[in-house]
C-alpha cells in the first residue's frame, strides 16, 4: 500500500437543504426539478431590495434537542444533521473507537463554511447593545468561530487524525473535501468526514450581498429568481443547509465491507489573481483549475459526462465557467451534461461545495443528471459552450465507468474542481 | 417581596430545564450542577445570569464557583436578594 497515492472513495452522505431534510429527499427534490426559493416573511424583510431566499426544508430543531441547539450556531446545527446521515449511511454505529470498524486517531473532519456564525455573531451584538454586557451569552466565542462546525463534527464522530476549516467564500465547501480527499490518499487518514455548511439568511448578509448587486431581486417570481444561464438572470438567490460526504480509503471501505457510492478522484485548484469579488471574464483562473486536476488525477476526459457546474445565475459568472470547459476539454464537452442545481437550491456559499457534491455523487451512482430549471431562453452564449441540462432530469450512459465534476468558486479568485467516478 | 425558599428552587428548575433540559421535577436541592444536572462551567455562566434577572440579586463571577448545588444557589439567593 502506498501511503502517498491511495485511491480514495464515497461511502456516506448526507444533507439538509432547502429540497429537503436529508439527502434521499433532497435527491428526490433536484429530479422533480423542485424550487426550494420562497418569499422571506420576517418582519425586517420589508424594508429590504432582496425579499427571496431559499431556506431548509426542515428546522434543525426538529431533529437536534433544544438544550443542545442553543449552543449551536445555526451553521453548526445543519453540519451535524448532515454528518450525523452521512456517518450512518457509511455503516457506522457510533462514535470511533466505540464502534471498532474505525481508529479514532485514523479519523478526520474537514467542515467549511464561507461565513461561519455570522446569525450568532449579529444576534449577540444586538444583546450586548439592548441588554447590556452581562447577558452576552457565553457561549458565543465557540459559536461564531467559523471552525465550530467542523470541530462539532469531529467531537460528533471522535475524530482525533485531524479537524480542519479551509475558507473560500463559495469553495469553502469543495476546499474542504478536496482537503479531505488529500488527508487520505497522503496517509494523514483512513476516513475524513467533509463537507459545507452555511447559514447566513439574517438582514445584514442580505442587504450587504444585494448592494453588491450580486442577488437576484425577482420577488415576485421566487421560484423562478434563480436562473442560470438563462437571459434574464440577475444574480443569485441566498439559499442555507449543509452537505455531507464520508471519505475513506478504497482499502479501509474494502476491508469493513463498505458500500461504495464512487471513487472521489481527486481536485484542481486555482486562483483568478483578477479582482476580488468579479470572475475572470474568459475562465482563465477556472481553465488552470480544470487543467490542474487533468495533470494531478488519471482523470480521461472521455469519461467525464456531467458537470454539477458553479452557475449562481449571475450574468458574468456562468458563461465564463462554460468557456473554460469549452477551451480545455474541445469537443469532449460535447458530451458533458451541465446541470446548475443551484437554480433549485439557490446558493448556499460555502455550503454549496458540500451539498453540489452530494448531488453529483448521487447523479453518478443513480446515473441521472438533475436539471437546470427556468432556463426559458438559453444565453446564446452558454449553448455555444455547453450543453446543459434543462427542465427536466436527463438519463446518463448506463454502461461503463462515468466521471463527473463538481465546480466551486469564491469570492477572492478561488476555483477548486472536484472529480467523482463510478466503481 | 422575597421569594421563598420553595420559590427559588421551582424558579431554579425551569432555568435547569431551559439550559440544560433537565425535567424541572430532577432539580432538588442536594442536586449538584454539574455532576447532576448537565450544567457545564458555560451553561453554569447562563444559570447564573437567569438566576440574577429572575430574583433581583447579584452574584459577582467569585463567588459562582461555590455554587456547587441547587441547595448552595437557594442559600445565595435567599440571603443576597433584593
Amino acid at each position: 500500500m502506498s501511503s502517498t497515492n491511495r485511491t480514495v472513495v464515497v461511502t456516506g452522505i448526507g444533507a439538509t437543504t432547502p429540497l429537503g431534510g436529508d439527502a434521499a429527499s433532497t435527491w428526490e427534490g433536484l429530479i422533480a426539478g423542485k424550487s426550494g426559493v420562497k418569499p422571506l416573511e420576517q418582519d425586517w424583510a420589508a424594508e429590504q431590495a432582496v425579499r427571496i431566499a431559499a431556506p431548509v426544508a426542515v428546522e434543525p430543531t426538529e431533529t437536534i434537542p433544544r438544550p443542545q441547539a442553543r449552543r449551536l450556531d445555526r451553521s453548526a446545527q445543519f453540519a451535524l444533521i448532515a454528518a450525523q446521515e452521512a456517518w450512518k449511511d457509511a455503516g457506522f454505529t457510533a462514535k470511533a473507537g466505540e464502534d471498532g470498524a474505525i481508529d479514532p486517531d485514523r479519523l478526520g473532519a474537514v467542515i467549511a463554511s464561507g461565513i461561519g456564525g455570522v446569525t450568532t455573531l449579529l444576534d449577540q451584538y444586538d444583546v450586548l447593545k439592548d441588554k447590556g454586557v452581562r447577558r452576552v451569552s457565553p457561549h458565543t466565542v465557540p459559536m461564531l468561530m467559523p471552525n465550530g462546525p467542523s470541530a462539532n463534527v469531529g467531537l460528533l464522530v471522535g475524530a482525533r487524525a485531524g479537524v480542519h476549516t479551509p475558507v473560500s467564500a463559495c469553495a469553502s465547501g469543495a476546499e474542504a473535501i478536496g482537503y479531505a480527499i488529500e488527508m487520505i490518499r497522503t496517509g494523514r487518514a483512513d476516513v475524513v468526514v467533509a463537507g459545507g455548511t452555511e447559514a447566513a439568511i439574517h438582514p445584514l448578509p442580505i442587504a450587504a450581498f444585494g448592494n453588491m448587486m450580486a442577488m437576484s431581486k425577482n420577488n415576485e417570481n421566487p421560484e423562478g429568481a434563480s436562473r442560470p444561464y438563462d437571459v434574464d438572470r440577475d444574480g443569485f438567490v441566498l439559499g442555507e443547509g449543509a452537505g455531507v460526504l464520508v471519505l475513506e480509503s478504497a482499502e479501509h471501505a474494502a476491508k469493513r465491507g463498505a458500500r461504495v457510492y464512487a471513487e472521489a478522484v481527486g481536485q484542481g485548484i486555482s486562483a483568478d489573481s483578477h479582482d476580488i469579488v468579479q470572475p475572470e471574464p474568459e475562465g482563465r483562473g477556472i481553465s488552470h483549475a480544470l487543467q490542474n486536476l487533468l495533470e494531478r488525477t488519471d482523470l480521461d476526459p472521455a469519461e467525464i459526462v456531467h458537470v454539477n457546474a458553479h452557475a449562481t445565475s449571475t450574468p458574468a459568472g456562468d458563461i465564463a465557467e462554460l468557456k473554460a470547459l469549452r477551451k480545455v476539454f474541445g469537443d469532449d464537452a460535447d458530451h458533458m451534461a451541465v446541470s446548475a442545481t443551484k437554480s433549485m437550491t439557490g446558493h448556499l456559499l460555502g455550503g454549496a461545495g458540500g451539498v453540489e457534491s452530494v448531488a453529483t455523487v448521487l447523479a453518478l451512482y443513480h446515473r441521472v443528471a438533475p436539471p437546470t430549471i427556468n432556463v426559458e431562453n438559453i444565453d446564446p452564449e452558454a449553448e455555444a459552450n455547453a450543453d446543459v441540462v434543462r427542465g427536466e432530469a436527463r438519463k446518463l450512459p448506463v454502461d461503463g465507468r462515468i466521471a463527473a465534476l463538481n465546480d466551486s468558486f469564491g469570492f477572492g479568485g478561488h476555483n477548486v474542481v472536484l472529480a467523482f467516478r463510478t466503481i | 417581596m422575597a421569594a421563598t425558599q420553595e420559590e427559588i428552587v421551582a424558579g431554579l428548575a425551569e432555568i435547569v430545564n431551559e439550559i440544560a433540559g433537565i425535567p424541572v421535577e430532577d432539580v432538588q436541592l442536594d442536586k449538584s450542577f454539574t455532576d447532576d444536572l448537565d450544567v457545564d462551567s458555560l451553561s453554569m455562566v447562563e444559570v447564573v445570569v437567569a438566576a440574577e434577572e429572575r430574583f433581583d440579586v447579584k452574584i459577582p463571577d467569585e463567588d459562582v464557583k461555590n455554587l456547587k448545588t441547587v441547595g448552595d444557589a437557594t442559600d445565595y439567593i435567599l440571603k443576597h436578594q433584593g
